[in-house]
């Protein structure tokens, strides 16, 4: 309100400038009326307004820059560059986003107006521009969408990358094939090694079968290598031929 | 011609099984949370004490049943006594419901095992909700790591009665698994008895590099002092002794007929006595050592935690009032809130509620367990870690390890008996009774992949082998003592070891142990009666927490089979084998 009243006087001022003054004078009566109208577009809560918080240092550290008027500048100039981006708003000039109460945090609320500079863009259009260009913003401060917030405007997070094939399933194929081709070798091996069993118990078998027919075989023994360890023949025991009386 | 038994190659396979075997799970996730429950480093009184008390000596006893009787549980105890080869039917029993469940766990670690070789690791960023301006409504409410492991991985249904279907990425991990494990067991000793020399030694390499890794944290110092801090008062609780006794029991897998199994694949003149202090020394070390490890990834999750919770309080405060960035650090704020709180009193009052009270201590206070300490509270300190893939891979590879060497055991103490049974080996070749074995666990097994099967495998878990394996080990302990005969028992070991046995273990065995498992069998039981109506924990995702519910009547039911089975095998043998006892002496008496 006290900046309408300065307006006013202002305004009455220039009215008993002498007459010779008249481009002028009309020049700076726009001038002061534009200010005025300008500082009314601009409030924190107002119409079509969003508030920017800006987190430098937990961003950068050390490496943190300070916030000035030629920071600000670029923020007009790259605002002005997201609406150039919407249709219908390719006219939008740096001088017609306007931004008030930067605080310490770093905050400040801005508006973008019309070419006129009478009204402010819907804050639809402006939310749509910011939202598309956000990564763009983000990057010409060196910060991120946790630290330069646009409050009520939601940023568009990132989608996960999804690969076509999960990752997990390629490893567990891996595992899976190897595993299987493991049981197969060791079940085929196994199998080898009782056939082979087989065989040999059969072939032992026909080494028996052998023997059987030149000596005898009491319990798996053969007598054969019995006889001829050691041991004599009592004669006092009669041999089996003579028991039996001849014919 | 007689099969010769087949043997351990060398007596380190064997130690190397039985401690494959021991150590396991439990190890990592139960004793850290009695160590933090129960007084911290003056837990370490009642647990030595009862390792000395209860668990060597009836190690040593299983191991010596075993390696004297040279055959599975079944066979052992029949030749024990006629009327007690239902004490190895049991074990049968309960060593199929324990590698029913078991190998889940299994799964669910490989699961994680393939989806850590991903960028970012998918439990430390939440997914995008449907217009991708926020995240998953269930993933903010609870947090990541819990989402990923109840929404991905298990997608629970919000309680029991609801089945859901099978979920097939589960189903294909478990299937992995029992492939896994057939193939370790497909041979028997001769292919476990090299499995085992990874499986017992890789947990400890993966357990040292932790170590390393989690003491050089920021805050695990926190987390350890907090931890091992000695609270003497709790000596004088009855609680910690039990679960003392109880962890020791569970811990060495006594009363399963695995240690039996492994035994009996001896040479007869194995020093067995020696053996049984080696394993359980190491498998108390062991728990030990990984508590450490685990209380200084606590540490470091627990500061991670309430830094995290100062830096919230200090954004909210910076931005309502708008401070300068940075002006708010965590030595100010106390007395910045004083001064905000007189200077705007009005806006400070409306931002009060919404101030957090960050604590160091409470956050170190939740004491967790189970699969929820392995896959949810590791998993957040893991993704806060730099290179978080090679950590993730390298705990989940070395749970892997443990579980699978577990589970060797829980099979052999199956197919031990069936390979011993003439009648089952005549017909088939060992390595079909093992793939038999394996392909019915696998099948049933599915039911804890459907979206209630986490319900059911807590079920198993808590009542499958609990009051079960006291009453064996109680019943084997005085089978041994005074049905076989101490005296006669001490002779046969002396004959084949060739050396006397002490004083101390015939004392332990005939009286302390068996009145020590007595103690926990009434202390159980009483336990469950006057809880009155069991309970579970099922996961509520709209408010993205765990609720409380009651079990329906036929969970109750299956928990009473499951006890009962067991259970009621050792008096129904008995009885049977008396009556068939009494109708042969019948039949015989005529013709006599």
């Amino acid at each position: 309100m006290a900046k309408a009243d300065l307006s006013a006087a202002w305004i009455f001022f220039f009215l008993t400038l002498p007459c010779v003054f008249h481009p002028e004078r009309m020049l700076w009566l726009l001038f002061f009326l534009v200010t005025a109208i300008h500082a009314e577009l601009c409030q924190p809560g107002a119409a079509n307004a969003f508030k920017v918080r800006l987190s430098i240092r937990t961003a950068l550290g050390n490496k943190a820059y300070a916030w000035d008027t030629s920071e600000e500048y670029l923020f007009k100039a790259m605002v002005a560059f997201s609406m150039r981006k919407v249709p219908n708003r390719e006219a939008t000039e740096i001088s017609h986003v306007l931004l008030c109460n930067v605080t310490q945090r770093v905050s400040f609320w801005f508006v973008v107006t019309d070419p006129s500079k009478n009204h402010t863009l819907p804050a639809v259009e402006v939310q749509t521009a910011i939202r598309m260009n956000k990564n763009r913003i983000n990057g010409a401060f060196f910060l991120n969408d946790q630290t330069l917030e646009f409050l009520k405007i939601p940023s568009t997070l990132a989608p996960p990358m999804d690969p076509s094939v999960p990752i997990w399933i390629i490893i567990f194929g891996v595992i899976f094939c190897i595993v299987i081709v493991a049981i197969t070798l060791l079940i085929l091996s196994g199998i080898r090694q009782r056939r082979r069993k087989n065989k040999e118990p059969s072939e032992v078998d026909d080494a028996e079968d052998k023997c059987e027919n030149m000596n005898t075989i009491e319990n798996g023994i053969p007598c054969d290598p019995l006889d001829m360890k050691g041991g004599h023949i009592n004669d006092a025991f009669m041999t089996e031929d003579e028991r039996l009386t001849p014919l | 011609m007689e099969k010769t038994r087949p043997l351990w190659a060398n007596p380190l396979q064997f130690v190397f099984a039985c401690i494959s075997y021991a150590v396991g799970l439990g190890n990592v996730w139960r004793f850290p949370y009695l160590c933090q429950m129960y007084g911290g480093g003056s837990f370490l009184v009642p647990y030595i004490i009862m390792l000395i008390v209860e668990g060597m000596p009836l190690l040593y006893l299983e191991l010596a049943v075993g390696q004297r009787m040279r055959q599975g549980s079944i066979g052992a105890w029949r030749t024990i006594s006629p009327y007690l080869s239902g004490v190895g039917i049991a074990s049968v029993v309960v060593s199929f419901f324990l590698s029913m469940y078991y190998n889940v766990i299994n799964a669910w670690a490989f699961w994680y095992l393939f989806h850590s070789f991903q960028d970012p690791l998918p439990w430390s960023v939440c997914p995008l909700n449907g217009n991708h301006t926020g995240y998953d409504e269930e993933c903010e409410k609870a947090s990541s790591t819990q989402y990923f492991w109840y929404r991905k991985t298990l997608n629970i249904s919000p309680s029991l009665q609801e089945n859901g279907g099978v979920q097939w990425e589960p189903a294909l991990c478990l299937l992995l698994a029992w492939l896994v494990v057939y193939l370790c067991i497909l041979r028997g000793t001769e292919s476990t008895g090299k499995v085992v020399y990874f499986t017992a030694s890789l947990p400890y390499c993966v357990l040292i590099i932790y170590l390393i890794r989690g003491l050089t944290l920021h805050g695990a110092t926190n987390g350890l002092m907090y931890m091992f801090t000695p609270k003497m008062e709790q000596l004088a609780n009855p609680k910690a002794w039990v679960n003392a006794a109880t962890q020791i029991f569970f811990s060495l897998g006594l009363g399963f007929g695995s240690l039996i199994a492994f035994a009996s694949y001896n040479e007869p003149s194995n020093n067995c006595q020696k053996h049984a202090i080696i394993v359980s020394l190491i498998n108390s070390f062991t728990s030990i050592f990984a508590s450490i490890v685990t209380f200084s990834i606590y540490g470091f999750k627990a500061t991670f935690n309430y830094e995290n919770c100062l830096k919230k309080v200090t954004l909210l405060l910076t931005n309502t009032f708008d401070l300068e960035d940075g002006f708010l650090t965590a030595s100010n704020l106390e007395q910045v809130k004083g001064y905000l709180a007189s200077a705007y009193p009005s806006k400070y009052s409306e931002v009060f509620p919404h101030i957090k009270n960050c604590s160091l201590e409470s956050e170190l206070d939740t004491a967790v367990q189970g699969t929820g300490l392995a896959f949810i509270v590791y998993t957040e300190a893991i993704k806060n870690m730099e290179v978080s893939q090679l950590w993730s891979v390298l705990y989940f590879f070395m749970l892997l390890m443990l579980g699978i060497g577990s589970m060797l055991g829980n099979t052999a103490a199956i197919l031990t008996p069936l390979t011993d049974s003439k009648i089952i080996s005549s017909h088939l070749p060992k390595e079909a009774i093992s793939g038999l074995v394996c392909l019915v666990n696998c099948a049933i097994g599915m039911v804890f992949t459907m979206e209630a099967g986490n319900y059911w495998f807590d079920i198993f878990n808590d009542y499958a082998a609990t009051l079960s394996l006291l009453l064996i080990v109680l019943v084997e302990t005085i089978a041994v003592c005074y049905v076989y005969g101490l005296r006669r028992f001490e002779s046969d070991l002396k004959a084949m070891t060739g050396r006397a046995v002490s004083w101390y273990w015939k004392v332990m065995w005939a009286g302390v142990s068996p009145l020590l498992i007595v103690s926990l069998f009434v202390f159980y039981l009483s336990d469950y009666i006057l809880t009155g109506t069991l309970k579970y924990q099922a996961w509520d995702a709209s408010q993205g927490q765990l609720v409380t519910k009651d079990y329906p009547a036929y969970a109750l039911a299956v928990i009473g089979l499951l006890v009962a089975s067991s259970t009621m095998c050792i008096p129904l043998v008995a009885l049977g084998t008396f009556v068939l006892h009494h109708l042969k002496r019948g039949d015989a008496a005529p013709v006599a």
